[in-house]
């Protein structure tokens, strides 16, 4: 039905399929192995929708212990393994296929540790981004990567994907708040990295492994820092005349010393939309607008948001409203919280996630137009300004199968137009299948055939997320497993 | 390419020839140690080599763009250019480099080649992060003669694996590095610091603790024992907008009177103090002791240290109390075989900084790993280097 390429089943995989699961019923009783079809459909996709396939079977362990029992089962078996956390996934990450195993987190969802002297949780992975959050926000602590999926996606997704956020410009993305993790080999090794310290010693195996997408191993737990909430933190809204005026105001912030928590843009379309589903109260007569944060004490604000109002003002800004209560500020929130939400109520969307040089903005996003004009589709631009991440949400018709390619294809245009404009293919969501065939744009055959190296290091035989990442063409030879 | 026979030493002009020198070594199987300066060149094992290939010719600050918080340069641009570039521009690097001249008595300014393989960051890694995390790109030449890029110039960036922290503090085991871009930030407007005086370590610790755990942003946090008749010094950074400093310096000190009435150092003093106690080294006494480095969560720190009893002859903790620098006798394994028990039981790892080369030789200057965990760093090194050729030993024995 669609343009990306997936791996056919291996028949030999499919005919041992009772042997299979009455391996896993031994290691992980009762509803912890899933068999039956009606219940493995709800495992056929992740967030990237046009793309399923339903699992052999999908497996719910309890225990890093068991976890380790089902890889290492796996791995004698030959039978491939996609890890899952809550299937959020945009980019196919968590995309399944017919003769794999789907290895989930769902059930090892706990907190397990809170350390608030040393700033510090220890979680199970399977507990949601928010979770980690509410359990210490009485403490007057939080997590500070904050993906808008965060009510649904796991740490063990974010550890995976390298998760990021509206609040990453000033506080990083999941790298940078990972202390340890357990993680899990292929073998049923379990293996501790890192710890409740600041640094690691030897090679630095946990940046390696946070945005390995599922193909090194399982990660079970995780050592996260917390930080101290702020006083308190305001939004403020600008709304200018056209989307050349808002970049270069973002520019202008950055340039002038100031940097805010965050800084989000939404162009016409995403207000509309936006506005019509949250009543945010944003305003529907500008061309684009931003969304910008501070924090501190009430008169660190003030001075702040007065720096920044007049650069913006400077900027052409033809509206401004700061939030005067947490409810306003809320409410500014909810309308781009809300966005992807939003956009799925009055169409089907693939949501672009490349990055540029916040210089090229006002050039890309003419570009993004041209493209998906040519295409004959609207697009919506929402994105994390302050460090060029774009999400171009482009609209389409699910139903329809040319509507699909054509959505497809302006996607592929628009990352290949922020690779030429010097950024990436992707700042957040990660590669999955979604951008696996693109990546020949970004990296060189050496460089490419480095990182399939790495990978087989940690899986010789390809049986982790196989179909992701790397194009199926021109792979690395697997190893005799 | 320059090469110097008496010395061994090649200097290649630019990646081609880090690649010919790479590739001829790993034919021929030759040995080679990768040097920048050599500012910090008694980290790690002793390396036998017979071909020191240095990164001193690549130079130059390749990129800088401020509106965008980054900035580019070769691997033997020295970090004191990359800082001056930014500083005309009112900027500094994201994290906050560790020089290590003193702690190695080397007077050669260190290089960002030799900053990105070591992770070398200093105090305000509380609350910045490390070299790791504001490293954004980087080339790096492998053991295959190979150039590779990772990352890139933008801040945000999942797209393939990232190289670009296994690279960071790698000891150029994987590879050379010949570029690096960092992400950088606006140059804090001022400074103070608040002292508190005479508290022991594990009040000390808690106080840093309690001072990170406010809404403040602390950006350094160190404990300096008392020394020579001195007071113990427990010292917290604040770095902002001016009216900031003086603000969140008076609600700090409030928070923190329980542990005692804090003084409160102006900018200029609290310069001279922090870079003090990053370079650590002459808050350690004599040079000829070994000093070690040891990673803990923080409130752990004074436990350890109060089990290592006359084994430490000094020592202060930075990084609140997460990072704690021993010094001990230089003889012998210099304290290894007590100091890492009892550093693992507290869940911490060690790294030997300093002692002499036998020592260095002799026992491990990282700490050992797993089994399992030591086999996955095997199979990842042969993955960049096959032949072995590149700082063989540096980390782990053969
Ligand atoms: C509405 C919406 C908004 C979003 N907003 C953001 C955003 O702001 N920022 C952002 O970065 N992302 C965003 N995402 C993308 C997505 O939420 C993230 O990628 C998230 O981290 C995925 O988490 P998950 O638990 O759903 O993981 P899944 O989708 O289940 O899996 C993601 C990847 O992780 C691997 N994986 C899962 N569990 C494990 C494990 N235990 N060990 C090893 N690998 C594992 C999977 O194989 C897969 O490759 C958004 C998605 C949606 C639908």
């Amino acid at each position: 039905m669609s343009g990306i390429a997936l791996l056919a089943p291996d028949p030999t995989i499919l005919a041992r399929r009772d042997a299979i699961v009455a391996g896993l019923r031994a290691i992980v009783p009762g509803e912890g192995v899933i068999v039956s079809e009606d219940e493995r459909r709800a495992f056929e996709s992740d967030a990237l929708t046009a793309y399923r396939r339903v699992p052999m079977v999908v497996v719910l362990p309890s225990t890093t212990e068991q976890v380790a029992e089902v890889l290492a089962f796996c791995s004698r078996e030959g039978v491939p393994v996609i890890p899952r956390g809550a299937g959020t996934s945009l980019a196919g990450g968590a995309l399944p296929q017919e003769d794999a195993v789907v290895l989930g987190v769902a059930k090892m969802s706990k907190v397990l540790d809170v350390d608030l002297a040393n700033r510090t949780v220890r979680v199970q992975t399977g507990v949601t981004n928010l979770g980690v959050s509410a359990a210490i926000a009485h403490e007057g602590f939080f997590y500070a990567p904050d993906p808008s999926s965060q009510l649904a996606c796991t740490i063990a997704g974010n550890v995976a994907m390298n998760s990021g956020g509206a609040h990453c410009l000033k506080y990083g993305v999941t790298t940078n708040n990972l202390l340890g993790v357990t993680f899990v080999t292929l073998k049923g090794e379990i293996v501790e990295i890192g710890g409740d310290a600041l640094d690691a010693p030897g090679l630095d195996m946990l940046g390696l492994i946070c945005g390995s997408e599922g193909q090194f191993g399982v990660v079970t737990e995780a050592t996260l820092r917390i930080l101290p909430l702020a006083e308190g933190a305001r939004p403020i809204l600008f709304g200018f005349p056209s989307p050349e005026a808002a970049g270069a105001c973002v520019a202008a912030v950055l340039g002038a010393g100031i940097v805010p928590v965050a800084i989000e843009y939404m162009d016409k379309l995403a207000i509309d939309i936006c506005e019509d589903f949250a009543k945010a109260g944003y305003p529907r007569d500008v061309g684009a607008m931003l969304i910008v944060e501070v924090e501190g004490s009430a008169a660190e604000i003030d001075e702040q948001l007065a720096r920044i109002g007049a650069i913006a003002e400077a900027h052409g800004a033809t509206y401004a409203r700061q939030a005067k209560t947490l409810a306003e500020a809320a409410a500014i929130w909810k309308g781009r919280k809300s966005a992807f939400g939003a956009m799925g109520r009055v169409s089907d969307y693939i949501c672009m996630d490349g990055t540029i040089p916040t210089g090229k903005l006002p050039e890309v996003l003419t570009r993004i137009g041209e493209i998906c004009e040519a295409q004959g589709l609207k697009v919506a631009n929402i994105f994390h300004a302050g460090d060029g991440n774009l999400h171009p949400l482009v609209l389409y018709d699910m139903n329809d199968p040319v509507s699909l390619a054509k959505a497809e294809r302006a996607g592929e245009d628009i990352l290949l137009a922020c690779v030429e404009a010097g950024g990436c293919l992707t700042g957040e969501h990660g590669v999955g299948i979604e951008k696996r065939d693109l990546m020949t744009a970004q990296f060189t055959r050496i460089e490419l055939m480095q990182q399939m190296r790495v990978k087989s290091v940690f899986d010789p035989a390809w049986l982790l997320n196989p179909a992701k990442v790397f194009p199926l063409e021109n792979r690395i030879a697997k190893a005799a497993a | 390419m320059i090469r110097d026979d008496h010395m061994e030493t090649v200097s290649p002009f630019d990646e081609a020839g880090i690649e010919a020198t790479i590739r001829e070594a790993a034919e021929a199987g030759t040995p080679i140690v990768v040097r920048g300066a050599g500012s910090r060149s008694g980290l790690g094992r002793p390396v036998q080599a017979a071909i020191t290939l240095s990164t001193e010719r690549l130079t130059g600050v390749t990129l800088l763009e401020p509106s965008e918080l980054v900035v580019s340069a070769k691997a033997g641009t020295t970090v004191a250019e990359v800082e001056a570039e930014l500083a005309r521009v009112g900027q500094r690097l994201a994290f906050e480099p560790l020089d290590h001249r003193a702690l190695y008595g080397t007077t050669a300014e260190p290089t960002v080649g030799g900053l990105v393989a070591t992770n070398a960051s200093g105090p305000r890694r509380v609350i910045a992060g490390a070299a790791r995390d504001a490293l954004i790109g980087v080339r790096l030449t492998t053991g295959r003669a190979e150039t590779i890029r990772s990352g890139g110039r933008v801040m945000k960036n999942v797209t393939g694996y990232d190289l670009v922290k296994f690279a960071c503090g790698s000891h150029g085991v994987l590879g050379v590095v010949t570029e690096a871009t960092f992400k950088t930030l606006p140059i804090a407007e001022t400074e103070a610091t608040l002292v508190l005086e005479g508290l022991d370590d594990a009040h000390g610790v808690a106080a840093l603790c309690a001072g990170m755990g406010t809404p403040f942003e602390v950006s350094g946090a160190a404990h300096l024992p008392a020394l020579n008749g001195a007071p113990s010094r427990t010292c917290l950074r604040l770095e902002n907008f001016e009216s900031q400093v003086a603000y969140r310096a008076g609600q700090l000190a409030a928070r923190l009177k329980g542990f005692g009435t804090a003084s409160r150092l102006d900018a200029e003093a609290s310069r001279t103090l922090w870079r003090e106690i990053g370079a650590a080294a002459s808050l350690l006494g004599a040079p000829e002791r070994a000093v070690w480095r040891v990673s803990v969560a923080p409130t752990r720190g004074p436990g350890v240290v109060a089990r290592l009893g006359p084994l430490a002859e000094a020592h202060i903790y930075d990084w609140s109390g997460g990072l704690i620098w021993v010094a001990t006798s230089a003889e012998g394994d210099a304290g290894a075989s007590t100091l890492r028990p009892i550093v693992r039981e507290a869940r911490g790892h060690a790294t030997l900084m300093r002692a002499p080369d036998a020592v260095r030789a002799a026992v491990d200057v990282f700490e050992p790993e797993a089994p399992a965990l030591a086999r996955l760093t095997a199979g990842l090194r042969a993955s960049f280097d096959p032949a072995g050729v590149l700082n063989l030993g540096r980390m782990h024995a053969r």
